[in-house]
């Protein structure tokens, strides 16, 4: 960067630098900002002064202490934690992610810190009650599949954070402390509230008090209920919120047992009651919960169906029959994420409706091995030719064909995210008996922007080969029960130069597999191997090699030293610029 | 180990044609595959890392080309990959929706699978329920309340866990010293302390639940003294 020449101010860097700082706040992009940062001393401090929104990939990448001292003026901290085969039981209980050295970090340094997004970490009541002590300003807390806490620690968010817009807790295990939180919002007067989200909290919620909070909340556009509400609970907070945007519409069923004091109208009474509840909420745009839903009401949501954008039935048993009446009004639906209960013929009913379909996710409601398939390759086909513009797909089912893989390659050109969970380990092409490899080798070769890739099936090396040779713009794999040797990861970690997190399960990579990624592990954020046949020797190795690389060996079931096998049971590694955490429980080996 | 050949999945044509002849790369040795269900059967719990070390000991992996699915009922951690929290709410509607069924079909009353009863504590915001089926005792019934609202304690229940109704002094004392006693409705619509009659007659009349303060549930106490004195 040239030195200015300007004689009348004394210091032109800073000239500089103030204008710098000006252009780099309309910068928000965090690749952009890390760009920008290389550039020489002068602009990697003007990007460190105006970033205010922190992200942290991994946790475990780097210390509290560095992010501080680095970003000094920061609104908006996002943190992750484990990693995301914790979420299936691979982790051991007691394994990290904890909050608590984050929170007592920048308590003292962020004093105006807005909002905190955790996804994977572990928080405890008293991290929650030093955010609503330390951060005066604080607006959002929004915790993601994040467990340690329960209501007694949501209480103290909601009682002392004054200015609270945004409460999300989002498939979080929160512990019932038997406290009332949802009665701790100051009293008096209307909040600031715009989304309380609340679904995953598994206790009973004081239903006057989440009543009285609504009616005098008057921005509020996202509530998200849990399942302890009921039908007819919600018709009467739908009509004191007809504002809502987003409506998480709890268990969508009556109660057990009548309550005394309600009139018996006959059901079809109720049924209109709650659809004229819909028609008055004329900004739904998104819905979900659903969670005990008893399905002679869905009709009721047929008035905001024209307009829905998003719609989550993915805890809602509910058939063909009972989908079609709704779905077909679901013209401008984006995002549907359902039940495999509603079988290959419900996603017909969706293909042919929802033309403008971006994301679809169908979860099993059987997930064994060899369960009841009521989903197959023709739902993966209807959805294909009926759903172009589709660019997220998760799909669990019990049978798979190449040719309907295939043909999504072809029809759904815009796939970024392609994830196939064939249910039975080791499943060819049921019709031709083949693996599944030409398939997910068509879905690399033909949708080129793809970024994010789950395999299952059988699958050998050539898959492999392909996803080497053609994914070059993956960034996440997931691979389980898949390959025949160590050539397998070879292709994939020499050919996917984009790969950030590789995880990777019960396949038979070894040693020299692992080793072809040591040019690369640097720039990945992490890679997971569990069950596969990597010695310990060949760990070390790596860790020799790569000594900014945190190399963690342990077993699942937290038994510490003597391995049964040669073979180490999970290798989890990461980069870090602040080596390896002190904070390891006694079962993880860090070499 | 018992008739493994029979649950055994193998492709073929229709018909039963030979696992044998069917060739295609890339399919399991079967040797492995019967090894891999052997460790799936005796232990549910572990991953095939073991499946994986006995592939090492085989030379040619590869030669029979044969496939065969592993057992039905074989359950390997964390797959397929649902999310805990998913298979949680999966699991607990399930239940739901078992307890709800018996509840409608047996509407309260003896023989009924299951005896869910309203408990409401003076003070807390909300109601909780509890099967009463589920206990055998006061004292269990007791526990579990106490676990319900933690600041709540039942008090001394005595060598049967019935109150002595007929000593007048014994139940004063009892009423004074705890902070909150449980009280029901019983089939006549009355509000009796619970523990005046045996359990099981208890769980058969009981209709709901309510813990009052101590203090509160004296007024209960002589019409309870009366009902007991009727039925000696």
């Amino acid at each position: 960067m040239p030195e200015s020449n300007d004689h009348f101010t004394p210091y032109p860097d800073h000239v500089l630098e103030n204008v710098l700082e000006n252009v780099l706040a309309f910068l928000h992009s965090r690749r952009d900002r890390n760009a920008v940062s290389l550039v020489c001393r002068s602009w990697y401090r003007a990007e460190a002064y105006t970033r205010s929104d922190v992200f942290i990939g991994n946790c475990y990448a780097l210390s509290p202490r560095r992010v501080t001292d680095r970003f000094t003026r920061v609104r908006s901290v996002t943190i992750k934690g484990k990693p995301r085969f914790a979420d299936f039981s691979l982790l051991p209980v007691n394994w990290g992610a904890h909050f608590t050295p984050w929170v007592s970090g920048m308590a003292n340094a962020y004093r105006t810190l807005e909002k905190i997004h955790l996804k994977r970490m572990s928080v405890t009541d008293d991290d929650l009650a030093a955010v609503a002590n330390s951060f005066p300003r604080f607006k959002e807390l929004v915790l993601v599949c994040c467990d340690g806490f329960g209501t007694a620690g949501i209480a103290a968010v909601v009682s002392r954070c004054r200015g609270l817009r945004v409460l999300e807790l989002i498939e979080d295990e929160v512990s019932d402390d038997y406290v009332d939180w949802i009665s701790c919002f100051p009293a008096d007067g209307p909040t600031n509230l715009e989304s309380l989200m609340f679904d995953c909290v598994e206790s009973p919620i004081n239903f006057e008090s989440l009543e009285n909070l609504v009616a005098r909340s008057p921005l509020l556009k996202k509530l998200g209920l849990n399942r302890f509400v009921t039908i007819g609970q919600l018709h009467r907070l739908m009509t004191r919120a007809p504002q809502l945007t987003h409506l998480g519409t709890g268990s969508f069923s009556p109660p057990e047992q009548p309550e005394q004091h309600e009139h018996h109208e006959n059901d079809n009474n109720r049924v209109s009651d709650y659809v004229s509840a819909f028609a008055s909420c004329k900004s739904v745009v998104c819905l979900s919960g659903f969670r005990e839903i008893a399905p002679e009401y869905l009709p009721a949501i047929i008035p905001v169906c024209a307009n829905l954008s998003s719609l989550n039935l993915s805890f809602a048993n509910i058939n063909a029959e009972q989908l079609k009446p709704v779905i077909r009004h679901c013209h401008k639906l984006r995002v549907f994420w359902a039940l495999d209960s509603i079988g290959d013929e419900g996603l017909q009913a969706v293909a042919e409706t929802c033309k403008d379909l971006r994301e679809l996710r169908v979860f099993p409601i059987d997930a064994t091995e060899n369960g009841e398939g009521l989903v197959s390759e023709m739902g993966l086909l209807a959805i294909s030719i009926g759903c172009r513009k589709l660019q997220s797909i998760l799909y669990f089912c019990q049978q798979m064909t190449n040719a309907a893989v295939v043909a999504m390659s072809k029809n759904c050109p815009d796939l970024v995210v392609f994830r196939l969970c064939i249910i039975g380990r080791f499943s060819p092409d049921h019709v031709t008996g083949e693996p599944m490899d030409e398939g997910f080798g068509a879905i690399v070769k033909n949708c080129k922007k793809l970024t994010r890739l789950a395999v299952s099936g059988l699958l050998t090396d050539r898959a492999f080969s392909y996803i080497g040779q053609y994914g070059k713009l993956v960034r996440t794999l997931s691979v389980a029960f898949a390959g025949d040797s160590d050539i397998g990861l070879k292709y994939v970690l020499e050919g996917c130069t984009n790969l950030q997190k590789l995880e990777i399960r019960d396949s038979p990579f070894g040693d020299s597999g692992l080793w072809s990624g040591l040019p690369r592990f640097y720039n990945m954020r992490f890679v997971w191997m569990s069950s596969c046949r990597v010695t310990r020797e060949g760990c070390l190795d790596v860790a020799r090699q790569l000594p900014r690389l945190v190399v963690e060996v342990f077993r699942r079931d937290e038994e510490e030293g003597g391995e049964k096998s040669d073979f180490v049971n999970t290798l989890y590694m990461y980069r870090s610029l602040d080596g390896p955490r002190a904070d390891a429980p006694r079962f993880v080996n860090i070499l | 180990m018992m008739h493994l050949k029979e649950t055994e999945l193998c492709l073929g044509l229709p018909g039963g044609g030979e696992a044998d002849t069917l060739k295609v790369n890339g399919k399991r040795g079967y040797s492995e595959t019967v090894d891999l269900m052997l460790n799936l059967q005796t232990n549910d719990q572990s991953s095939s890392s073991t499946d994986l070390k006995d592939k090492k000991l085989q030379t040619s992996a590869k030669n029979n080309k044969d496939l065969i699915k592993p057992p039905a009922k074989a359950q390997v951690v964390g797959w397929p990959p649902v999310r805990n929290y998913r298979k949680n709410v999966m699991a607990q509607k399930s239940n739901t929706e078992e307890v709800t069924e018996k509840v409608v079909t047996t509407p309260g009353g003896s023989g009924s699978a299951a005896a869910f009863v309203k408990v409401s504590m003076d003070g807390a915001p909300y109601l909780r329920k509890v099967d009463l089926k589920l206990y055998e005792s006061y004292q269990q019934l007791s526990d579990a309340l106490a676990k319900m609202f933690s600041s709540f304690t039942m008090g001394d229940y005595g060598s049967q866990g019935m109150i002595d109704f007929m000593n007048e002094s014994k139940l004063m004392d009892l009423l004074n010293s705890s902070e909150y006693v449980p009280s029901y409705e019983d089939k006549d619509g009355d509000w009796m302390l619970v523990g005046d009659v045996p359990w099981q007659m208890f769980v058969d009349s009981c209709k709901r639940l309510r813990i009052m303060k101590g203090s509160d549930a004296i007024g209960l106490a002589p019409r309870a003294m009366e009902k007991c004195k009727n039925r000696c």
